[in-house]
């Protein structure tokens, strides 16, 4: 039956993500936002060690670190397991404590996320073991390039045959984690490339490259408006040799392309998960908010007359229901991966809505807080610039809504682009 | 546990409603809107579905169902998605039944349940709005004064369902401890018919203002307990029928984009139709999950205000919206009674201003 309520496990899991994300996150969160390109090497540290006890790999897979299956979260009930539900409630934490460390925490990512999809049972080993203990280790993905964000069909990146290797060239730019993953840790980054440029989606395949392969360099490290302590990395590739098993998916150039969409597959998992950082955010700037009103005496009644409704009473209603309406969308778009049900109208769904709302509530407890909300002694301003992210990577706002849009219409993306 | 999967008992429900709405209510309502009535027959074949039945006790004749307000939800939807001015009408009686059903004591519950419970449709309503901007349910006009163990109530409603013809009404009006409310019987002295009302819409719906003047009760027509409940359960109503009025208009104008061409395409090809239509879609869901979280609130026996008001709010705000662009997707021809969209974007206007008129 309809139920909105956490079951128990979920909601002690999220006091402790909450606990961590006050105690540990907003503390050294003003620090790591002015100093862009420094890392906290200790509470990465940290972090990592408690992920090696949890079930949450913020984004990759949900074996626990021992390799036992987390009994509260993973299980069976009722046939269906609470994992991504688990997910979008714990990143939601995080993401209210700091979203720019939450996506620094060392982890598989969107990488690990795409090798977990669209990877040989040997590849997920070789691949994903490595978080399961050591020093901390990062994944990432390259999709974009200069020249193509939205349109990853159009990505010039190649991978050429040679022997038993493939050869990569190409430049991809915006690759979170890049640099972490490609030359601070053990980790690896995967890399779209076209086997076959004139094959269109069909050439699209995805390689592991691991860390410090030769011909993999990262030549930049972005300055940012927000989620500054999250690396974001252009990487060059020229002459990239990767060992011919490196491909996730098969490396044949069909009409089914099966590499390009059991990637795509992976983001409407991941796209809930983002949803969920966006009102991470949100909640921050709404919970300051109401605390700021409360402070200053200023009541909001929910039942109150419309004419008797004062602006910022109305103002911050729409704030509540706004993120809201984006965390109901997530859960249910996470509910549906838990109940194994094709998502991917409610995952764009809930993408478009929590990145627009986010943006809003953010920008309107600005402008409600006037000029506390405009400095830099809180963290409000702050939040502003760590929200607007989220209306763009994982699928813009305009993508996520065309994709609403084609499945509400029956349409492919060739009758409606 | 989170859970977003309704019931196979509340399914089924749903689905029979929605297949009277979709076979029945739908194809009636722009000669219903029209002709300013809703059809007898239409009434009296609705009936066979329970709706006021379901949720008043068996002792009474009802079915004794627990009032969910999850169900009554999912309800008002599939009614909201044939036609607005027929869901209320065939929901009125709940008004009166359901808050006596909650709140009554038993002989309120003897002298008024069983009148709902027939074989037949019998007209019962509410009267909480009233007529003026400074409208508001906490300082409401109408008065009810106790005077030598009656209690007299004065001032004016409107927007009232079925007035001249209710069995009973359930008045609300601010006593001396707050908002009441009061079974007022047809024909008590002092309550007057003014006239049956002209609005933009809810043209099929008749709803009355109506006047009290000296209205003399006995101090046992006052039901007493907790309003709040009541109140928010109709907050949850109203954006649950919102919900199937923007619905409606969606895919109407989903549907017409897809066949309507222009420069070479259906429309619905167009990225400004397009993103307008699924803007529209997930508005929709959204205030629909709003809305349950509300009505699951309400069946837990938490209090629901904050999530009722603010669900009822965003339902006004996007069924406004919704319908708005629907019309707009028609083009010229939403503009002309030929199609439904202009008849639900004047239904679906009201939402911000309508209180009460529905319970769940």
């Amino acid at each position: 039956m309809i139920d909105f309520a956490l079951s128990e496990e979920i909601e002690n899991y999220r006091q402790l993500i909450h606990a961590l994300a006050e105690n540990t996150m907003r503390p050294i969160s003003r620090e790591y936002d002015e100093r862009e390109h420094e890392k906290p090497r200790e509470w990465l540290r940290m972090m990592w060690d408690v992920s090696q006890g949890s079930s949450v790999t913020f984004g990759g897979s949900s074996e626990k670190k021992d390799g036992k299956k987390d009994r509260a979260v993973d299980a069976k009930r009722d046939g269906h397991s609470e994992r991504f539900l688990n997910s979008a409630v714990s990143i939601e934490e995080l993401s209210w404590g700091d979203a720019g460390l939450y996506l620094s925490i060392p982890n598989p990512g969107l990488g690990g996320a795409a090798v977990a999809a669209a990877g040989t049972p040997e590849q997920r080993r070789r691949f994903l073991e490595r978080f399961k203990g050591g020093e901390p280790k990062w994944g990432a993905m390259a999709i974009t390039e200069p020249g193509c964000g939205s349109d990853s069909a159009a990505i010039t990146t190649t991978a050429v045959r040679d022997g038993d290797q493939w050869v990569l060239n190409g430049t991809k730019i915006f690759c979170t984690s890049g640099l972490m993953a490609a030359q601070e840790s053990e980790g690896f980054v995967v890399v779209w490339a076209t086997v076959d440029k004139s094959a269109g989606r069909a050439g699209i395949k995805a390689f592991v490259v691991d860390h410090h392969t030769p011909g993999m360099t990262v030549t930049k490290v972005e300055d940012k408006l927000g989620i500054r302590a999250s690396d974001t990395a252009s990487i060059v590739f020229e002459d990239c040799r990767i060992p011919l098993d490196n491909i996730l998916g098969s490396p044949e150039v069909k009409g089914a392309t099966d590499g390009f969409k059991g990637v795509m597959a992976t983001f409407d998992a991941t796209r809930p998960i983002v949803a969920a950082s966006a009102i991470g955010i949100g909640r921050a700037a709404v919970d300051f908010v109401r605390e700021v009103l409360q402070r200053e005496g200023v009541t909001i009644h929910y039942d109150a007359a419309p004419h008797k409704l004062t602006a910022v009473e109305r103002d911050f209603m729409e704030m509540e229901s706004n993120l809201q309406a984006a965390r109901l969308l997530t859960w249910r778009a996470a509910w549906m991966m838990d109940q194994g049900m094709h998502n991917n109208l409610e995952a764009s769904m809930a993408k478009a809505k929590a990145g627009l709302a986010v943006t809003q509530v953010t920008q309107k407890a600005v402008e409600l807080l006037g000029p506390l909300g405009y400095s830099r002694k809180l963290l409000l301003e702050k939040w502003m610039r760590d929200a607007k992210i989220n209306d763009i990577f994982e699928g813009t706002q305009q993508i996520n809504v065309m994709i609403v849009a084609r499945r509400i219409l029956g349409y492919s993306s060739k009758e409606l682009n | 546990m989170v859970n977003f999967q309704p019931t196979e008992e509340q399914e089924l429900i749903r689905d029979t409603v929605a297949s009277f709405a979709r076979e029945q209510i739908r194809p009636a309502a722009r000669e219903a809107d029209e002709s300013g009535e809703v059809p007898d027959a239409l009434v009296q074949q609705a009936w066979e579905l329970g709706l006021v039945q379901s949720g008043i006790p068996e002792a009474f004749g009802g079915h004794g169902d627990s009032r969910s307000a999850v169900t009554g939800a999912l309800v008002c939807e599939e009614l909201g998605w044939g036609d607005l001015s027929v869901a209320l009408h065939l929901l009125a009686p709940r008004l009166v039944a359901y808050p006596i059903a909650e709140l009554g004591t038993e002989a309120q519950q003897r002298q008024v349940l069983p009148r709902y419970t027939g074989k037949a449709f019998n007209p019962g309503s509410a009267a909480l709005m009233e007529p003026s901007i400074r409208f508001d349910i906490h300082e409401l006009a109408t008065t009810a004064t106790r005077r030598n163990g009656d209690v007299i109530l004065e001032g004016s409603k409107c927007y009232v369902p079925l007035g001249s013809e209710a069995e009973h009404l359930l008045v609300y009006a601010r006593t001396a401890d707050g908002l009441g409310a009061f079974i007022v019987p047809r024909e008590t002295p002092g309550l007057k018919i003014v006239e049956r009302e002209k609005n933009m819409g809810l043209r099929a719906l008749a709803t009355y203002d109506l006047s009290l003047a000296n209205c003399r009760l006995p101090a046992a027509a006052r039901l007493n307990g907790d309003l709040t409940p009541i109140l928010n359960r109709s907050r949850t109503a109203l954006a649950a029928l919102a919900v199937g009025v923007a619905r409606a208009a969606f895919e109407y104008a989903r549907d017409y984009a897809k066949e309507r061409r222009a420069f070479g395409v259906a429309i619905a090809q167009k990225q400004a139709i397009a993103f307008m239509l699924a803007e529209m879609a997930i508005e929709i869901d959204a205030t629909r999950l709003l809305t349950w979280e509300a009505a699951w609130k309400i069946d837990r026996g938490e209090d629901a205000t904050r999530e009722a008001c603010l669900a009822k709010n965003y339902a006004a705000n996007m069924v406004l919206k919704v319908t708005d662009n629907a019309l707009q997707v028609l083009g010229g021809h939403g503009y002309i009674r030929e199609h439904p969209v202009e008849l639900w974007l004047r239904n679906g206007r009201g939402f911000a201003t309508f209180e009460g008129l529905v319970m769940i």
